[in-house]
């Protein structure tokens, strides 16, 4: 399933990645690479496996209904990039 | 001061022949003398080390004890510590002071250590020869020219270089178990979930798991026991008593029942590493123990699971660095999708882009069954393997790593030569067991691991088994020249 | 050509937990920007989801009450897609293995008929945070205090024929939730939202058309309006030769219409997989019984009682079974007074429109449901007639006494029923009239009836209203004809 240079534009959109034009020859080549190694298990037999999703096959443990959280939004957004008036700010959000 | 193991600093500060002050002034001092050679920490907390050291020798001379009470360690960088730069090796993390402790670095600092700072890491944890960090190259102590392993490199370089007795790592794939082997260090990856991962940040969550890294075993144990243990803040950390590791450090080794893996002994094996593993099973076998070859017939197929499974999660697990409430930003966004393509093309490097990438294709519509649901699958084929194996032996023993120590560079143009040199560790983690690398000799001046893989909660086992051929063994003690 | 509607529902209920899914923050509505956003709605690195156990809990009940499945085991997903009000790039979520399946739920039309909508799955998820957009020197503001709030998000089957039958549904989820105490339903702070699937097909077709999505219509009234406005709009596009497009829409109450949210058209894969800070949760029998025990009586079993135990219409049953504080009302107010009937009218009217003027909500009520029901059994004894009643009540509401009695007494409301006093009364009335006495004993039978009305009129007048109408009538007819 080699990767064309039009996948691997999709592939940085949906993640989000900024690629520069130069390097995409590169880097559809690296990723092929990677995917040539990975293909190599399409080979084995897991017919009627069951998928193992986490190594604990164990079940989820709750947490009681309680609030146990203060108000820390200053020392949060110290860290920020950009905040103004208790708010994150990005660049405008378009509906 | 600085060959004192952790249990013989224990000793020392328990008997008033140092201060924690007087070592944790002394080690400073040879931080800031030798690791510009090596560059293993990003971060040194000088002042707050010095506090520490102040508040644990107040507490002993309060009359309380503790086997870490004033012992000197440092944290991979992917342990959230409040108030300091925790950077994960990456530059998207520019300026993340993160705002609270991870659950690793809460306990060791309850437990009285005394925190020298961060030390630096691959990129999100994301490599195993420390070359993809933001901050630099580590170096490998007994030969500079190479490099220590990876991820958890800075870990090892600066206890290998007697910097510091002990340090945390993770393992999401061998990266506490392959940097121990390359520097000669001992080095333990729990059980999955044997640790919380609260403040850890995640590479691969079903995966990852945080650990330490020191000289022996004993050490090893002594961190383990202040960090395992049950975290109501990881619904993935297990609610199980946890074993006193020093208590069972001494028990024999009659009756032990070791499996040899044919497949961790066939081609891809450096030859000379493979003569030195059979070497510690043959002193094992003194000790009482008995050998088997067994089977983990899956093994081979760990490599391509492992390479759709991490990087599917670490697609998702890295989506929050967007440059909107932490961290790195680009300058003038023009608008929201300028804001996240530039600020994660500027602030991930290569490695971390693959890996994103490529995740992020094992999860995209269409191929979701033919890569990530098919990795899951042979992942229940390779656990299968160990839990049957653990049917017949008590402990798996193999090499750790197929290769020495590489050299700086030599696989840097070449991700998946890079990838192969997981072989031996990464079934551990898909299969969530404990595994534990010890030194095992030199081959060419270059350090030898040896690898113990345990059945499930097992740690105690593994500790006392390494512990025990350290009594018998001297590789352990050995320290790279000009440190 | 004849057109069929189809519309199918995707309700959003927050569900009224203390804190949030997976953290501790506290879920109150209003607060100050993100001071109620935790390292884990943050989503800063390290952090890890741990969930809360109420939500389950309230989700099964749900399920309970709509008969539904409910799965030994649900898993929790990653939805991943980039969106600032979206803090760690996925929203956790449940695709494969919800936590409610299959289920139904009987909603009444306006005709009093009953029509079954199928719910496909309801599961659990996380909220996004809030978007704001008023002007920060060109840049948006994000408030993240709501992302982490537990939503239940309630599929239905496209079973929906027509706006009026999805407002029925949506009030009867609405109902359903507030009975079951696990969404307080206030559409207004988007506690329940809902997104509407619509499309349309000649009436006969077996398959569906092209449906388009209306995102987030927060009102009753809007549900219908956009609805109706989105059929409109399809029925013209396909009739003029045009295609209906699959989009999201969003619908504008000011200019009352549906626009296409291009923003969100791009084609997403959300790349769902299990996530793997969340083990699969396992629900217990023994735990689901314990639920089951738990359940108060649902609105159709409420309706179903309300008619047969006290004969009341469908509707009237329907009505007062929306509420839970609404059918407690009414039913205090009939242990009271022993007259469903005459309680159901009551409270449906002069109360209804009491409550309906002041905006009030039933447990705001001014007169309470002992009060209502002491006076309609002042009613019933003849103590007051239902034209005095009105005064009492509107003196209840006003607080001007604790009880009809003490109104009654405290007025001199009481009813007049000494037979002698009221004839003695009428005598006085008739002498007064004696031109119109003289012009009804001349006429016929069919005059005689609309000019008795007079009489009795100004008897009643005379009286206060406070002579007994029965003995009013009964007496002025001996005295007429006399």
């Amino acid at each position: 399933m080699a990767l064309e240079r039009s996948d691997v534009e999709k592939i940085a959109h949906l993640a989000r990645l900024g690629l520069a034009e130069d390097d995409l020859p590169r880097t559809t080549a690296t990723l092929n690479n990677i995917l040539g190694l990975i293909d190599a298990m399409q080979a084995v037999d897991t017919d009627g496996v069951e998928p193992l999703a986490h190594p604990l096959e164990t079940t989820q443990r709750l947490r009681a209904d309680a609030v146990s959280e203060q108000n820390q939004r200053d020392a949060y957004q110290a860290i920020a990039p950009a905040v103004e008036n208790g708010l994150y700010l990005v660049p405008k959000v378009i509906e | 001061m600085h060959q004192l193991t952790l249990a013989e600093i224990a000793r020392g500060l328990a008997d008033k022949r140092f201060s924690s002050v007087e070592l944790t002034t002394a080690l400073l001092a040879r931080i800031a003398q030798l690791d510009p050679q090596l560059n293993s920490f990003i971060t040194v907390t000088e002042e707050q080390a010095l506090a520490q050291a102040r508040a644990a020798d107040a507490r002993r001379a309060a009359g309380e004890d503790g086997a870490l009470l004033g012992a000197p360690i440092a944290h991979k960088d992917l342990f959230c510590t409040k108030d300091v730069l925790t950077s994960c090796g990456s530059k998207i993390l520019t300026g993340f002071k993160a705002p609270y402790d991870a659950t690793v670095v809460e306990k060791l600092a309850t437990a009285g250590s005394v925190s020298l700072g961060k030390l630096n890491m691959d990129e999100f944890a994301m490599g195993s020869a420390n070359e993809s960090s933001h901050y630099g190259p580590v170096k490998n102590p007994w030969d500079l020219t190479r490099v220590p392993g990876g991820s958890s490199g800075g870990s090892a370089a600066a206890v290998a270089a007697r910097l510091i007795p002990a340090a945390t790592g993770t393992d999401t794939g061998g990266s506490i178990r392959q940097p121990a082997a390359l520097t000669n260090l001992t080095g333990l990856k729990p059980t999955y979930g044997r640790v919380s991962r609260w403040g850890m940040i995640a590479y691969a969550s079903s995966l990852d798991q945080g650990g330490p890294l020191a000289r022996t075993a004993e050490d090893c144990a002594l961190i383990l026991q202040a960090i395992a243990g049950f975290d109501a803040k990881d619904s993935t950390c297990v609610d199980q008593p946890v074993d006193d590791y020093l208590a069972t450090l001494g028990q024999p080794l009659n009756g032990l029942r070791i499996g040899l893996p044919k497949e961790y002994f066939g081609a891809g094996l450096d030859a000379r590493i493979g003569e030195k593993v059979m070497a510690v099973v043959e002193e094992l076998k003194k000790l009482g123990a008995t050998v088997k070859q067994i089977s983990l017939p899956n093994m081979q197929h760990a490599i391509p699971a492992y390479y759709v499974i991490a990087p599917a999660e670490a697609s998702s697990n890295l989506s929050r660095f967007d440059g909107v409430r932490f961290g790195y930003r680009c300058e003038n966004p023009q608008n929201l999708e300028d804001l996240y393509k530039r600020s994660r093309a500027e602030g991930f490097g290569a490695e971390v882009k693959r890996r994103i990438m490529v995740g992020t294709y094992a999860l995209s519509a269409g191929y979701y069954d033919a890569y990530y649901l098919k990795a899951q699958k042979i992942r229940r084929l390779i656990k299968n393997d160990f839990v049957r194996a653990f049917e017949e032996v008590d402990l798996i023993l193999g090499p750790t790593t197929p290769n020495l120590a590489w050299k700086l560079g030599e696989k840097n143009d070449d991700p998946v030569a890079a990838y192969l040199e997981d072989i031996y560790t990464i079934t551990a983690n898909l299969a969530g067991v404990p595994g534990l690398s010890m030194p095992a000799g030199f081959v060419d001046g270059l350090p030898v691991g040896v690898q113990l893989l345990g059945n499930y909660f097992q740690e105690a086992r593994l500790l006392n088994v390494a512990h025990q051929y350290q009594q018998v063994s001297d590789w352990h003690t050995q320290a790279p020249s000009g440190f | 050509m004849q057109w069929e509607t189809v519309i199918g529902l995707e309700i959003h209920a927050q569900l009224s937990t203390r804190s949030k899914i997976f953290s501790g923050s506290a879920t109150t509505f209003g607060a100050e920007p993100n001071t109620q956003a935790s390292l884990v709605d943050l989503g800063m690195p390290g952090t890890l989801p741990v969930l809360n156990a109420e939500a389950v809990r309230m989700a099964c009940k749900f399920g309970l009450a709509i008969d539904a499945h409910i799965a030994p085991q649900n898993v929790f997903a990653r939805k991943n897609y980039f969106y600032p009000d979206l803090p760690k790039g996925y929203q956790t979520s449940q695709m494969d293995h919800p936590i409610v399946g299959k289920g139904f739920l009987d909603i009444t039309l306006e005709d009093g008929t009953t029509k079954r909508i199928g719910i496909t799955r309801a599961h659990l998820e996380e909220d996004a945070g809030k978007s704001l957009h008023e002007d920060f020197h060109g840049m948006s503001g994000i408030d993240l205090n709501r992302a982490g709030t537990p939503l239940l998000e309630i599929v239905s089957e496209p079973d929906i024929r027509s706006a009026k039958e999805a407002v029925a549904y949506v009030k009867a989820i609405h109902a359903l939730v507030r009975y079951l105490g696990i969404c307080d339903g206030n559409m207004a702070e988007g506690s329940l939202r809902c997104d509407c699937n619509v499309s349309v097909r000649p009436k006969g077709q077996a398959e569906f058309g092209t449906r388009a999505e209306i995102k987030n219509v927060n009102s009753f009234r809007f549900i219908e309006k956009a609805i109706n406005h989105e059929v409109q709009r399809q029925i013209e596009l396909i009739e003029d030769g045009g295609k209906v497009v699959q989009e999201t829409r969003l619908y504008d109450p000011n200019k009352d219409q549906t626009r296409s949210m291009r923003s969100k058209e791009e084609a997403n894969d959300y790349r769902y997989f299990p996530c793997p800070d969340l083990l699969p949760v396992v629900i217990e029998q023994s735990f689901l019984d314990e639920v089951r025990a738990s359940l108060p009586e649902l609105p159709v079993q409420k309706r179903e009682r309300f008619e047969a135990q006290f004969g009341l219409s469908a509707y009237d049953a329907t009505v007062l079974a929306a509420s839970r504080e609404l059918a407690d009302y009414f039913e205090a107010v009939n242990t009271v007074c022993g007259d469903a009937k005459l309680a159901a009218n009551w409270v449906m009217g002069e109360l209804s429109s009491l409550l309906n003027k002041d905006n009030l909500d039933i447990e705001q009520s001014p007169v309470s449901a002992e009060q209502l029901g002491g006076m309609i059994l002042r009613i019933k004894d003849n103590t007051i007639s239902g034209k005095i009643a009105k005064m009492v009540f509107e003196a209840l509401a006003a607080g001007e006494g604790a009880s009809a009695d003490e109104v009654i007494e405290k007025k001199g409301l009481k009813q007049v029923t000494d037979s002698g006093a009221i004839e003695s009364m009428l005598d006085e009335v008739l002498a007064a009239n004696a031109e119109q006495v003289e012009q009804y004993r001349a006429s016929d039978e069919a005059k005689r009836g609309k000019m008795f009305g007079f009489f009795v009129g100004q008897a009643m007048k005379a009286s206060k209203g406070k002579a007994n109408p029965g003995q009013v009538n009964e007496l002025l007819k001996k005295k007429l004809e006399g």
